[in-house]
């Protein structure tokens, strides 16, 4: 019988080798555009396995880890979209 | 009632990591940047949104639960915005459409000469 914390684990593993595919696309993309997808998607992902962490170890600060997180990856992509549009931020 | 609450949060669990899987799939597979950014744009609200759910509904509502909340508003708030700005990003610097596109161009035609 496995617990609801052991699904969360199982789920963790999976996302992590999900995770490691999406950097094939990031290191392969023909443009610079794909590489900036692909590591979109890791990052949303990596903000879901943070979250998840806190909860399989029932230590909730790591919630503001994912809260800034989240949004530090999100200035990110808006910086590196500027640039491949006008060459400068 | 603890056993529907545990279906409940497995079942979104698992749509969640299966939303993720499709877009890591439709990333890999699909032919241009804009059909890739279509899968992924999916995998980021569904999946992340199904996760963070089931996280919510597992624990005791407490500050954590708020928490949670708000990195699911965040999430929703952000990607399709960061989206888009990368869809006009690639449109803008003239990154090609996949081969058996057919591209119907309906802004006015000064847009049009501008990307011809």
């Amino acid at each position: 019988m496995i617990s609801i914390i052991d699904a969360f684990a199982i789920a963790l593993v999976i996302l992590t080798i999900l995770g490691f595919v999406c950097l094939y696309r990031a290191y392969k993309g023909p443009s610079s555009a794909d590489r900036v997808v692909a590591i979109t998607v890791i990052a949303t992902k990596t903000c879901t396995i943070i979250a998840s962490v806190s909860f399989i170890y029932q230590k909730e600060f790591f919630l503001d880890v994912a809260l800034v997180y989240s949004l530090i990856s999100f200035i990110a992509m808006i910086g590196v979209a500027k640039y491949l549009e006008r060459g400068s931020c | 009632m603890e056993l529907i609450m545990d279906i409940l949060i497995v079942f979104f669990l698992i749509s969640g990591v299966f939303f993720y899987f499709v877009g890591v799939v439709g990333l890999i597979r699909m032919p241009d940047v804009y059909s890739r950014m279509h899968a992924t744009t999916k995998c980021d609200t569904l999946g992340a949104g199904l996760i963070l759910l089931a996280l919510m509904l597992a624990q005791p509502i407490s500050t954590a639960t708020a928490k949670i909340f708000f990195v699911i508003v965040f999430i929703w708030l952000t990607n399709p915005t960061a989206a888009h700005i990368i869809a006009r990003a690639s449109y803008k610097t003239n990154i090609p459409f996949a081969s058996d596109t057919e591209f119907v161009d309906h802004t006015s035609d000064g847009a049009k000469e501008e990307r011809q």
